[in-house]
Protein backbone atom coordinates (compact mmCIF):
# COMPACT_ATOMS: atom_id res chain seq x y z
CA UNK A 1 0.00 0.00 0.00
CA UNK A 2 1.41 3.33 -1.01
CA UNK A 3 1.94 5.85 1.76
CA UNK A 4 0.10 9.14 1.90
CA UNK A 5 3.08 11.17 0.76
CA UNK A 6 3.26 9.27 -2.49
CA UNK A 7 -0.50 9.56 -2.95
CA UNK A 8 -0.32 13.30 -2.49
CA UNK A 9 2.43 13.46 -5.05
CA UNK A 10 0.37 11.51 -7.57
CA UNK A 11 -2.64 13.70 -6.93
CA UNK A 12 -1.17 17.20 -6.76
CA UNK A 13 2.16 16.83 -8.53
CA UNK A 14 0.69 17.21 -12.01
CA UNK A 15 -0.86 20.58 -11.20
CA UNK A 16 2.35 22.63 -11.14
CA UNK A 17 5.40 20.38 -10.89
CA UNK A 18 4.56 17.97 -13.68
CA UNK A 19 1.71 19.59 -15.54
CA UNK A 20 0.62 17.53 -18.54
CA UNK A 21 0.05 20.60 -20.70
CA UNK A 22 2.74 22.96 -19.47
CA UNK A 23 5.63 20.53 -18.92
CA UNK A 24 4.83 17.54 -21.08
CA UNK A 25 3.00 19.67 -23.67
CA UNK A 26 0.32 17.02 -24.22
CA UNK A 27 -3.36 17.49 -24.99
CA UNK A 28 -2.87 20.91 -26.55
CA UNK A 29 -5.47 20.54 -29.31
CA UNK A 30 -8.52 20.44 -27.08
CA UNK A 31 -7.02 23.09 -24.82
CA UNK A 32 -6.94 25.38 -27.83
CA UNK A 33 -10.40 24.71 -29.12
CA UNK A 34 -12.84 24.65 -26.25
CA UNK A 35 -11.53 27.33 -23.91
CA UNK A 36 -13.46 30.19 -25.50
CA UNK A 37 -15.99 30.04 -22.69
CA UNK A 38 -15.24 29.07 -19.12
CA UNK A 39 -18.30 26.85 -18.85
CA UNK A 40 -17.28 24.57 -21.69
CA UNK A 41 -13.73 24.50 -20.33
CA UNK A 42 -15.07 23.35 -16.96
CA UNK A 43 -17.19 20.59 -18.43
CA UNK A 44 -14.37 19.47 -20.70
CA UNK A 45 -12.04 19.36 -17.66
CA UNK A 46 -14.52 17.23 -15.75
CA UNK A 47 -15.02 14.90 -18.68
CA UNK A 48 -11.31 14.47 -19.27
CA UNK A 49 -10.55 13.97 -15.57
CA UNK A 50 -13.20 11.27 -15.34
CA UNK A 51 -11.88 9.53 -18.44
CA UNK A 52 -8.20 9.61 -17.39
CA UNK A 53 -8.99 8.49 -13.84
CA UNK A 54 -11.16 5.55 -14.86
CA UNK A 55 -9.06 4.47 -17.82
CA UNK A 56 -6.04 4.44 -15.51
CA UNK A 57 -8.00 2.45 -12.94
CA UNK A 58 -9.31 -0.19 -15.34
CA UNK A 59 -6.06 -0.56 -17.23
CA UNK A 60 -4.16 -0.89 -13.99
CA UNK A 61 -6.62 -3.54 -12.77
CA UNK A 62 -5.94 -5.77 -15.75
CA UNK A 63 -2.34 -4.66 -16.35
CA UNK A 64 -0.95 -8.08 -15.49
CA UNK A 65 -3.28 -9.75 -17.98
CA UNK A 66 -2.76 -7.43 -20.94
CA UNK A 67 -0.53 -9.09 -23.53
CA UNK A 68 2.10 -6.54 -24.49
CA UNK A 69 1.69 -7.16 -28.22
CA UNK A 70 -1.84 -5.74 -28.21
CA UNK A 71 -1.65 -3.45 -25.19
CA UNK A 72 -2.15 -0.18 -27.10
CA UNK A 73 -5.28 -1.53 -28.75
CA UNK A 74 -6.68 -2.70 -25.44
CA UNK A 75 -5.95 0.68 -23.88
CA UNK A 76 -7.67 2.41 -26.79
CA UNK A 77 -10.71 0.15 -26.49
CA UNK A 78 -11.11 0.96 -22.83
CA UNK A 79 -10.52 4.68 -23.35
CA UNK A 80 -12.89 4.86 -26.32
CA UNK A 81 -15.65 3.09 -24.38
CA UNK A 82 -15.26 5.48 -21.46
CA UNK A 83 -15.39 8.48 -23.77
CA UNK A 84 -18.58 7.24 -25.40
CA UNK A 85 -20.16 6.73 -21.99
CA UNK A 86 -19.16 10.27 -20.94
CA UNK A 87 -20.54 11.65 -24.19
CA UNK A 88 -23.86 9.84 -23.69
CA UNK A 89 -24.12 11.09 -20.11
CA UNK A 90 -23.46 14.66 -21.21
CA UNK A 91 -26.12 14.41 -23.90
CA UNK A 92 -28.61 13.12 -21.37
CA UNK A 93 -27.95 15.48 -18.49
CA UNK A 94 -26.33 18.55 -19.96
CA UNK A 95 -27.69 18.91 -23.46
CA UNK A 96 -26.80 22.56 -24.02
CA UNK A 97 -23.16 22.06 -23.15
CA UNK A 98 -22.86 18.85 -25.09
CA UNK A 99 -24.05 20.81 -28.13
CA UNK A 100 -21.26 23.33 -27.63
CA UNK A 101 -18.57 20.75 -27.00
CA UNK A 102 -19.85 18.72 -29.95
CA UNK A 103 -16.98 16.83 -31.47
CA UNK A 104 -14.44 17.62 -28.78
CA UNK A 105 -15.81 15.15 -26.28
CA UNK A 106 -15.28 12.43 -28.86
CA UNK A 107 -11.79 13.73 -29.40
CA UNK A 108 -10.85 12.97 -25.79
CA UNK A 109 -10.05 9.55 -27.24
CA UNK A 110 -7.14 11.06 -29.10
CA UNK A 111 -6.06 13.26 -26.20
CA UNK A 112 -2.46 12.34 -25.59
CA UNK A 113 -2.78 12.78 -21.84
CA UNK A 114 -5.11 9.79 -21.55
CA UNK A 115 -2.98 7.47 -23.67
CA UNK A 116 0.19 8.83 -22.13
CA UNK A 117 -0.85 8.14 -18.56
CA UNK A 118 -2.24 4.72 -19.41
CA UNK A 119 0.96 3.66 -21.12
CA UNK A 120 3.46 5.40 -18.84
CA UNK A 121 1.86 4.93 -15.45
CA UNK A 122 -1.16 2.66 -15.23
CA UNK A 123 0.59 -0.24 -16.99
CA UNK A 124 3.05 -0.56 -14.12
CA UNK A 125 1.29 0.81 -11.03
CA UNK A 126 -1.37 -0.55 -8.68
CA UNK A 127 -5.01 0.49 -9.25
CA UNK A 128 -5.43 3.02 -6.43
CA UNK A 129 -2.28 4.93 -7.32
CA UNK A 130 -3.19 4.87 -11.00
CA UNK A 131 -6.64 6.24 -10.22
CA UNK A 132 -5.11 9.08 -8.18
CA UNK A 133 -2.57 9.73 -10.90
CA UNK A 134 -5.44 10.01 -13.38
CA UNK A 135 -7.28 12.49 -11.19
CA UNK A 136 -4.07 14.41 -10.65
CA UNK A 137 -3.35 14.72 -14.35
CA UNK A 138 -6.97 15.65 -14.97
CA UNK A 139 -6.57 18.41 -12.38
CA UNK A 140 -3.40 19.61 -14.07
CA UNK A 141 -5.23 19.79 -17.40
CA UNK A 142 -8.22 21.46 -15.74
CA UNK A 143 -5.98 24.04 -14.07
CA UNK A 144 -4.62 25.25 -17.42
CA UNK A 145 -8.04 25.10 -19.11
CA UNK A 146 -9.74 27.06 -16.36
CA UNK A 147 -7.10 29.79 -16.32
CA UNK A 148 -7.18 30.13 -20.10
CA UNK A 149 -10.96 29.87 -20.27
CA UNK A 150 -11.27 32.63 -17.68
CA UNK A 151 -8.86 34.94 -19.49
CA UNK A 152 -10.45 34.33 -22.88
CA UNK A 153 -14.03 34.70 -21.76
CA UNK A 154 -13.34 37.75 -19.60
CA UNK A 155 -11.39 39.71 -22.20
CA UNK A 156 -13.06 38.26 -25.28
CA UNK A 157 -16.72 38.46 -24.27
CA UNK A 158 -16.55 40.56 -21.07
CA UNK A 159 -18.27 37.83 -19.09
CA UNK A 160 -17.37 35.04 -16.69
CA UNK A 161 -19.61 31.97 -16.77
CA UNK A 162 -22.08 34.12 -18.69
CA UNK A 163 -22.26 36.87 -16.04
CA UNK A 164 -21.37 40.28 -17.40
CA UNK A 165 -18.20 41.69 -15.82
CA UNK A 166 -17.04 44.12 -18.49
CA UNK A 167 -20.11 45.47 -20.36
CA UNK A 168 -19.51 45.26 -24.11
CA UNK A 169 -19.99 48.20 -26.45
CA UNK A 170 -22.40 46.06 -28.53
CA UNK A 171 -24.63 45.79 -25.48
CA UNK A 172 -24.34 49.44 -24.53
CA UNK A 173 -21.29 49.24 -22.26
CA UNK A 174 -17.75 50.56 -22.61
CA UNK A 175 -15.62 47.47 -23.21
CA UNK A 176 -14.49 46.53 -26.71
CA UNK A 177 -14.20 42.73 -26.74
CA UNK A 178 -10.81 41.43 -27.84
CA UNK A 179 -11.59 39.59 -31.07
CA UNK A 180 -8.29 37.72 -31.06
CA UNK A 181 -9.04 36.04 -27.77
CA UNK A 182 -12.31 34.64 -29.10
CA UNK A 183 -10.48 32.65 -31.75
CA UNK A 184 -9.08 29.24 -30.82
CA UNK A 185 -5.46 29.93 -31.72
CA UNK A 186 -5.09 32.73 -29.17
CA UNK A 187 -4.68 29.91 -26.65
CA UNK A 188 -1.23 29.35 -28.15
CA UNK A 189 -0.09 32.68 -26.74
CA UNK A 190 -1.81 32.08 -23.42
CA UNK A 191 -0.47 28.55 -22.99
CA UNK A 192 2.97 29.82 -23.98
CA UNK A 193 2.65 32.55 -21.37
CA UNK A 194 1.64 30.02 -18.73
CA UNK A 195 4.54 27.74 -19.55
CA UNK A 196 6.85 30.73 -19.18
CA UNK A 197 5.22 31.64 -15.87
CA UNK A 198 5.39 28.12 -14.45
CA UNK A 199 9.01 27.69 -15.49
CA UNK A 200 9.90 31.00 -13.90
CA UNK A 201 8.59 29.92 -10.51
CA UNK A 202 9.81 26.32 -11.01
CA UNK A 203 13.20 26.78 -12.71
CA UNK A 204 13.87 23.04 -12.47
CA UNK A 205 11.48 22.55 -15.44
CA UNK A 206 13.64 24.59 -17.80
CA UNK A 207 15.32 22.29 -20.29
CA UNK A 208 19.14 22.42 -20.28
CA UNK A 209 20.69 24.33 -23.14
CA UNK A 210 21.90 22.11 -25.91
CA UNK B 1 6.21 -8.65 -19.67
CA UNK B 2 6.86 -12.34 -19.16
CA UNK B 3 6.84 -14.75 -22.07
CA UNK B 4 3.79 -16.70 -20.98
CA UNK B 5 1.56 -13.66 -21.54
CA UNK B 6 2.20 -13.90 -25.22
CA UNK B 7 0.54 -17.20 -26.07
CA UNK B 8 -1.89 -16.77 -28.96
CA UNK B 9 -4.85 -18.26 -27.13
CA UNK B 10 -4.45 -15.96 -24.18
CA UNK B 11 -3.99 -12.87 -26.31
CA UNK B 12 -7.17 -13.59 -28.27
CA UNK B 13 -9.02 -14.45 -25.06
CA UNK B 14 -8.08 -11.17 -23.39
CA UNK B 15 -8.95 -9.12 -26.46
CA UNK B 16 -12.35 -10.79 -26.78
CA UNK B 17 -13.07 -10.37 -23.08
CA UNK B 18 -12.13 -6.67 -23.07
CA UNK B 19 -14.18 -6.00 -26.19
CA UNK B 20 -17.16 -7.83 -24.76
CA UNK B 21 -17.12 -5.90 -21.50
CA UNK B 22 -16.60 -2.58 -23.27
CA UNK B 23 -19.39 -3.17 -25.75
CA UNK B 24 -21.79 -4.10 -22.96
CA UNK B 25 -20.91 -0.92 -21.09
CA UNK B 26 -21.25 1.27 -24.17
CA UNK B 27 -24.50 -0.18 -25.39
CA UNK B 28 -25.85 -0.17 -21.83
CA UNK B 29 -25.15 3.55 -21.56
CA UNK B 30 -26.57 4.29 -25.00
CA UNK B 31 -29.79 2.37 -24.46
CA UNK B 32 -30.25 3.40 -20.85
CA UNK B 33 -29.90 7.11 -21.56
CA UNK B 34 -31.66 7.26 -24.92
CA UNK B 35 -35.06 8.34 -23.68
CA UNK B 36 -33.52 11.16 -21.63
CA UNK B 37 -31.52 12.33 -24.63
CA UNK B 38 -34.53 12.35 -26.91
CA UNK B 39 -36.52 14.31 -24.35
CA UNK B 40 -33.68 16.82 -24.19
CA UNK B 41 -33.47 17.23 -27.93
CA UNK B 42 -37.24 17.64 -28.25
CA UNK B 43 -37.29 20.11 -25.37
CA UNK B 44 -34.48 22.12 -26.92
CA UNK B 45 -36.42 22.40 -30.17
CA UNK B 46 -39.60 23.38 -28.34
CA UNK B 47 -37.86 26.08 -26.34
CA UNK B 48 -36.44 27.52 -29.58
CA UNK B 49 -39.90 27.57 -31.12
CA UNK B 50 -41.27 29.24 -28.00
CA UNK B 51 -38.52 31.85 -28.28
CA UNK B 52 -39.57 32.51 -31.88
CA UNK B 53 -43.17 32.68 -30.71
CA UNK B 54 -42.21 35.30 -28.14
CA UNK B 55 -43.50 33.06 -25.38
CA UNK B 56 -40.20 31.94 -23.87
CA UNK B 57 -39.19 33.33 -20.52
CA UNK B 58 -35.74 33.03 -19.01
CA UNK B 59 -35.45 30.07 -16.67
CA UNK B 60 -38.66 28.37 -17.77
CA UNK B 61 -38.98 24.91 -16.26
CA UNK B 62 -39.22 21.86 -18.50
CA UNK B 63 -42.86 21.27 -17.65
CA UNK B 64 -43.69 24.94 -18.30
CA UNK B 65 -42.10 24.65 -21.73
CA UNK B 66 -44.14 21.53 -22.45
CA UNK B 67 -47.44 22.98 -21.28
CA UNK B 68 -47.02 26.34 -23.04
CA UNK B 69 -46.05 24.53 -26.21
CA UNK B 70 -49.01 22.16 -25.99
CA UNK B 71 -51.41 24.99 -25.20
CA UNK B 72 -50.48 27.59 -27.77
CA UNK B 73 -48.48 26.04 -30.58
CA UNK B 74 -49.64 23.61 -33.22
CA UNK B 75 -47.40 21.93 -35.75
CA UNK B 76 -48.94 21.77 -39.23
CA UNK B 77 -47.61 20.54 -42.55
CA UNK B 78 -47.58 22.56 -45.75
CA UNK B 79 -47.19 21.42 -49.33
CA UNK B 80 -44.75 24.10 -50.44
CA UNK B 81 -45.86 24.02 -54.07
CA UNK B 82 -49.54 24.71 -53.45
CA UNK B 83 -49.17 26.48 -50.14
CA UNK B 84 -51.99 24.41 -48.66
CA UNK B 85 -52.02 22.40 -45.48
CA UNK B 86 -51.67 18.65 -45.90
CA UNK B 87 -51.67 15.75 -43.48
CA UNK B 88 -48.41 14.69 -41.94
CA UNK B 89 -46.67 12.50 -44.54
CA UNK B 90 -45.62 10.10 -41.79
CA UNK B 91 -45.50 9.88 -38.03
CA UNK B 92 -42.60 11.89 -36.62
CA UNK B 93 -42.08 13.55 -40.02
CA UNK B 94 -38.81 15.46 -40.22
CA UNK B 95 -38.47 17.83 -43.18
CA UNK B 96 -34.67 17.80 -42.95
CA UNK B 97 -34.58 14.02 -43.21
CA UNK B 98 -37.16 14.06 -45.99
CA UNK B 99 -34.92 16.43 -47.98
CA UNK B 100 -32.49 13.55 -48.37
CA UNK B 101 -35.10 11.21 -49.88
CA UNK B 102 -35.59 11.67 -53.63
CA UNK B 103 -39.35 10.98 -53.65
CA UNK B 104 -40.05 13.43 -50.86
CA UNK B 105 -37.91 16.31 -52.07
CA UNK B 106 -37.13 18.51 -55.05
CA UNK B 107 -33.89 19.98 -56.33
CA UNK B 108 -33.10 23.56 -55.43
CA UNK B 109 -32.45 25.66 -58.52
CA UNK B 110 -31.54 29.26 -59.12
CA UNK B 111 -30.62 30.08 -55.57
CA UNK B 112 -27.36 30.14 -53.66
CA UNK B 113 -29.06 29.26 -50.41
CA UNK B 114 -26.48 26.54 -49.92
CA UNK B 115 -28.25 23.17 -50.00
CA UNK B 116 -29.14 20.88 -52.88
CA UNK B 117 -32.60 19.53 -52.08
CA UNK B 118 -35.54 20.57 -49.98
CA UNK B 119 -38.52 18.58 -48.76
CA UNK B 120 -41.81 18.95 -50.66
CA UNK B 121 -43.71 19.16 -47.42
CA UNK B 122 -42.49 21.48 -44.68
CA UNK B 123 -43.45 21.85 -41.04
CA UNK B 124 -44.82 25.14 -39.82
CA UNK B 125 -45.80 26.11 -36.31
CA UNK B 126 -48.91 28.17 -35.69
CA UNK B 127 -49.09 30.21 -32.49
CA UNK B 128 -52.60 30.83 -31.23
CA UNK B 129 -53.89 33.09 -28.49
CA UNK B 130 -56.47 32.02 -25.91
CA UNK B 131 -59.31 32.83 -28.31
CA UNK B 132 -57.89 30.37 -30.81
CA UNK B 133 -56.81 32.99 -33.36
CA UNK B 134 -53.48 32.49 -35.05
CA UNK B 135 -51.15 35.27 -33.88
CA UNK B 136 -47.87 34.15 -35.33
CA UNK B 137 -46.67 31.78 -38.02
CA UNK B 138 -43.28 30.19 -37.43
CA UNK B 139 -41.39 28.94 -40.45
CA UNK B 140 -38.32 26.72 -40.18
CA UNK B 141 -35.55 28.16 -42.36
CA UNK B 142 -32.01 27.09 -43.10
CA UNK B 143 -29.23 28.09 -45.42
CA UNK B 144 -25.48 28.21 -45.49
CA UNK B 145 -23.51 30.79 -43.57
CA UNK B 146 -19.76 31.11 -43.82
CA UNK B 147 -18.83 27.69 -42.45
CA UNK B 148 -21.89 25.51 -42.44
CA UNK B 149 -25.66 25.45 -42.71
CA UNK B 150 -27.44 27.65 -40.20
CA UNK B 151 -30.82 26.44 -38.93
CA UNK B 152 -33.40 28.82 -37.53
CA UNK B 153 -37.02 29.77 -37.09
CA UNK B 154 -38.55 32.82 -38.74
CA UNK B 155 -41.61 34.06 -36.90
CA UNK B 156 -44.10 36.18 -38.85
CA UNK B 157 -47.23 38.02 -37.80
CA UNK B 158 -50.57 36.61 -38.82
CA UNK B 159 -50.45 38.93 -41.87
CA UNK B 160 -47.70 36.69 -43.26
CA UNK B 161 -45.48 39.64 -44.14
CA UNK B 162 -44.21 41.23 -40.94
CA UNK B 163 -41.23 39.66 -39.21
CA UNK B 164 -41.33 39.23 -35.46
CA UNK B 165 -38.27 37.11 -34.74
CA UNK B 166 -35.46 35.29 -36.49
CA UNK B 167 -34.00 32.73 -34.10
CA UNK B 168 -31.00 30.69 -35.15
CA UNK B 169 -30.68 27.59 -33.04
CA UNK B 170 -27.92 25.76 -34.82
CA UNK B 171 -24.96 27.45 -36.50
CA UNK B 172 -21.22 27.12 -36.60
CA UNK B 173 -20.28 30.69 -37.50
CA UNK B 174 -17.20 32.40 -36.04
CA UNK B 175 -17.91 33.37 -32.42
CA UNK B 176 -18.06 37.14 -32.00
CA UNK B 177 -18.45 37.78 -35.74
CA UNK B 178 -20.93 35.58 -37.65
CA UNK B 179 -21.89 33.96 -34.35
CA UNK B 180 -23.60 37.24 -33.52
CA UNK B 181 -26.63 35.96 -35.47
CA UNK B 182 -27.59 34.65 -32.05
CA UNK B 183 -26.97 37.97 -30.27
CA UNK B 184 -30.28 39.14 -28.77
CA UNK B 185 -29.44 42.74 -29.68
CA UNK B 186 -29.27 41.83 -33.38
CA UNK B 187 -32.27 39.51 -33.16
CA UNK B 188 -34.30 42.38 -31.72
CA UNK B 189 -33.68 44.41 -34.89
CA UNK B 190 -35.85 41.98 -36.87
CA UNK B 191 -39.00 42.89 -35.02
CA UNK B 192 -41.38 44.72 -37.37
CA UNK B 193 -39.45 44.25 -40.62
CA UNK B 194 -41.54 43.81 -43.78
CA UNK B 195 -40.77 41.11 -46.30
CA UNK B 196 -42.90 42.01 -49.31
CA UNK B 197 -43.45 45.13 -51.37
CA UNK B 198 -46.55 44.38 -53.39
CA UNK B 199 -46.12 40.70 -54.15
CA UNK B 200 -42.33 40.82 -54.55
CA UNK B 201 -39.85 39.91 -51.88
CA UNK B 202 -38.21 43.21 -51.10
CA UNK B 203 -36.13 42.35 -48.10
CA UNK B 204 -32.36 42.95 -47.98
CA UNK B 205 -29.52 42.65 -45.48
CA UNK B 206 -27.35 45.76 -45.98
CA UNK B 207 -24.49 47.53 -44.25
CA UNK B 208 -25.44 50.48 -42.08
CA UNK B 209 -29.14 49.94 -42.73
CA UNK B 210 -31.44 52.76 -41.73
CA UNK B 211 -33.32 51.35 -38.72
CA UNK B 212 -36.53 53.07 -39.84
CA UNK B 213 -36.53 51.36 -43.26
CA UNK B 214 -38.71 48.28 -42.80
CA UNK B 215 -37.25 46.47 -45.82
CA UNK B 216 -33.62 46.37 -44.71
CA UNK B 217 -31.75 45.03 -41.72
CA UNK B 218 -28.25 45.91 -40.60
CA UNK B 219 -25.62 43.37 -41.66
CA UNK B 220 -23.37 41.94 -38.97
CA UNK B 221 -20.12 43.86 -38.87
CA UNK B 222 -17.10 41.73 -39.77
CA UNK B 223 -19.32 38.95 -41.05
CA UNK B 224 -20.21 39.75 -44.65
CA UNK B 225 -20.50 36.14 -45.73
CA UNK B 226 -22.72 35.21 -42.79
CA UNK B 227 -24.90 38.24 -43.53
CA UNK B 228 -25.13 37.22 -47.19
CA UNK B 229 -26.09 33.74 -46.00
CA UNK B 230 -28.88 35.17 -43.85
CA UNK B 231 -30.16 37.20 -46.80
CA UNK B 232 -30.07 34.19 -49.16
CA UNK B 233 -31.84 32.08 -46.57
CA UNK B 234 -34.65 34.59 -46.10
CA UNK B 235 -35.02 35.29 -49.83
CA UNK B 236 -35.21 31.59 -50.61
CA UNK B 237 -37.63 30.60 -47.89
CA UNK B 238 -40.13 33.43 -48.26
CA UNK B 239 -39.76 33.32 -52.06
CA UNK B 240 -41.66 31.29 -54.63
CA UNK B 241 -39.57 28.17 -54.09
CA UNK B 242 -40.04 28.29 -50.34
CA UNK B 243 -43.00 29.39 -48.30
CA UNK B 244 -44.06 32.06 -50.83
CA UNK B 245 -47.24 30.23 -51.97
CA UNK B 246 -48.13 29.44 -48.37
CA UNK B 247 -47.72 33.08 -47.34
CA UNK B 248 -49.94 34.16 -50.26
CA UNK B 249 -52.76 31.71 -49.66
CA UNK B 250 -52.56 32.41 -45.93
CA UNK B 251 -53.94 28.96 -45.29
CA UNK B 252 -53.83 29.51 -41.54
CA UNK B 253 -56.74 31.95 -41.73
CA UNK B 254 -59.33 29.37 -42.70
Amino acid sequence: MADTKEMKKALFGPILDNNPIALQVLGICSALAITTKLETALVMSLALTAVVAFSNLFISLIRNQIPSSVRIIIQMTIIASLVIVVDQILKAYSYEISKQLSVFVGLIITNCIVMGRAEAYAMKSPPLMSFLDGIGNGLGYSFILIVIGTIKELFGFGTILGFEILPLIQNGGWYQGNGLLILPFSSFFLIGGMIWFIRTIRPAQVEPKE
Amino acid sequence: MSAKKESLGKTVGIVVAVCLVCSIVVSGAAVGLRSLQQTNAALDKKSNILTAAGLYEQGMSNSAIESTFEGQIAERFVDLETGQFVDAPSANYDMYKAAKVDDLSIKVEGSNVGFQRRAKVASVYLVSNDAGEVTRVILPVHGSGLWDLMYGFLALDADGATVRELIYYQQKETPGLGGEVQNPAWQAKWDGKKLFEGSDVAFRVVKNANPSNPYTIDALSGATLTSNGVENTILYWVGEQGFGPFLKTQAWRS
